[in-house]
């Protein structure tokens, strides 16, 4: 994984609501931090992280620069039929990272 | 993953009693119950993504010789290692801190460069092997060769120092649990090390904390290199003999 | 977050904000939660704005936005935005939600520049708005990094 750590069940029973965590490594810089010599330091942040259950997006978050560095989200979501669960963040700078997980669902 | 977590709630709860009749507190305790929360759950964690890199560079081949960590290193073998560190080096006759013990392992055995201090790819390693001794006790090694380091470092927490004539024992010993601004005085014991400083947000080593330290007490840093860290720790170490290691701890 | 600070040892009030970056106000805030509602009318909920009264640092604060709602096609939050006071913009975060959720609970870690009011506004599939605020107290760790 680039980096990035994702929390969810791997199996679930049809309709439970599951809890899915995503933590991922990122400076998160706001754009209004002097650095050393004085000089604003550029912004470079997340700005957007969601969630593809099966292709569906299930979860979206717009990101802004009060967002703590390295960001973690936690959410909910209803698991109707097994499939993979895709997550993508995007950001400054071409930043993209994309990862899946396989959930079982009986 | 749950049983996990159980296993080392309870692994706190059984220190916290037998705690009662010993003076010493973790600063896990000085935190408030969101931070704890977060150094507690492993999918929240952020300390938790340099060990799982660390686990990766663990397994990797590296160096001349061809050698990942793991191929000398069995599985579950780095169980209460860092509880142990700073130790005496055979390699290097020198004691060393579980950096320090790393770089040897690559230069002397992976035939490979020593990696920077500080840098991202030490801290992952340190990150993972120090996260196998979470839920261990802090385990001095009962070696007399470490005395005199000890000795020093103790010399050094207690001397005065700096534009405030202040020593470490001033704040952490003298004072710890009293605030400071807005901040609680911990007694100050090393037990989670590498720490995810909220004040960094990112992974750090003592070292660099200690530096933290001496800035705010308005003393000259030692240079990066300087031996008195490494007496420091050792000191910390002993001092903090039996409290649980809690790495990788999530601290203000 | 500022990156050069002085560890104040004589009870002094905490310093915690960068003295060269802009600042937004409750103004801006107030501004930016009509941009999202379009002047409706905000409601209380049941919305409950999860954060610590008080904080040990700014730079990492836990939050957690839930909401009440049968989450169906029907009736369901659309979206969550938080906003705050006094950091240098006033947008914290905005989530995008459906019924696919099965719960509007978002939790995520946010900065704060410094003691505030953060502000969770709710939009539901029925074009209500409800909002919850809670204050947050900041305070700052001792001894910290000095950049030369």
């Amino acid at each position: 994984m680039a980096n990035a750590l994702i929390h969810a069940p791997k199996t679930a029973k049809r309709g439970e609501v599951i809890e899915i965590k995503a933590l991922i490594l990122h400076p998160m810089e706001t754009g209004f931090r002097p650095g050393t010599n004085g000089r604003i330091i550029p912004r470079n942040i997340i700005e957007r992280f969601s969630a593809d259950w099966n292709g569906e997006e299930v979860f979206a978050l717009k990101m802004s620069p009060a967002i703590a560095a390295n960001p973690f989200v936690s959410f909910f979501v209803v698991a109707d039929r097994s499939g993979t669960v895709k997550f993508r963040w995007s950001g400054d700078n071409d930043f993209l990272v994309e990862e899946q997980v396989a959930i079982a669902v009986e | 993953m749950r049983r996990t977590f159980l296993v080392l709630a309870g692994v706190f709860v059984a220190s916290l009693a037998l705690a009662q009749g010993d003076p010493r507190r973790s600063s896990y305790q000085d935190m408030g119950p969101a931070l704890q929360k977060m150094q507690d759950d492993d999918s929240a964690n952020p300390g938790m993504l340099f060990v799982q890199a660390g686990e990766e560079a663990w397994n990797a081949k590296a160096g001349s010789a061809d050698k990942a960590c793991a191929d000398c290193h069995a599985a579950g073998s780095m169980k209460g290692v860092a509880a142990r560190y700073p130790a005496f080096a055979k390699e290097s006759g020198k004691p060393v801190d579980l950096e320090g013990r790393i770089n040897l392992c690559r230069t002397e055995h992976q035939k490979a460069e020593a990696l920077a201090a500080e840098s991202k790819e030490l801290l992952q390693l340190t990150a993972y092997v120090a996260r196998q001794s979470k839920g261990e006790p802090i385990a001095p090694p009962d070696d007399e060769r470490l005395d005199p380091l000890r000795a020093q470092g103790e010399t050094l927490w207690k001397q005065r120092q700096g534009q405030l004539n202040l020593s470490c024992a001033s704040c952490h010993d003298a004072n710890a649990g009293k605030k400071l601004a807005g901040a609680t005085i911990p007694q100050a014991h090393p037990t989670g090390y590498p720490i995810y400083r909220l004040e960094w947000q990112t992974l750090g080593s003592l070292k660099r904390r200690l530096r933290n330290c001496m800035i705010g007490m308005r003393v000259e840093p030692y240079a990066y290199d300087a031996p008195e860290y490494l007496a420091l720790e050792a000191f910390l170490m002993k001092r903090a003999q039996g409290l649980i290691d809690d790495a990788p701890a999530v601290r203000p | 977050m500022t990156t050069s600070r002085r560890c104040f040892l004589a009870g002094a009030a905490v310093a915690l904000l960068p003295i060269t970056s802009a600042r937004a106000t409750p103004a801006d805030m107030e501004a930016a939660i009509r941009e999202v509602t379009g002047g409706a009318t905000l409601r209380e909920g049941p919305v409950a704005l999860d954060i610590p009264p008080l904080v040990e640092n700014g730079n990492t604060v836990p939050l957690t936005v839930s909401v009440k709602s049968p989450m169906t096609a029907e009736d369901h939050v659309k979206a969550i935005h938080v906003f705050n006071e006094k950091n240098p913009q006033p947008h914290v975060f905005n989530a995008t939600l459906g019924p696919r959720n099965g719960k509007a609970v978002v939790s995520t870690r946010i900065k704060l520049a410094d003691t505030q009011q953060i502000a969770a506004v709710v939009e539901t599939s029925r074009g209500e708005f409800w909002t919850a605020r809670a204050e947050v107290i900041v305070t700052i760790a001792a001894c910290l990094e000095e950049v030369n």
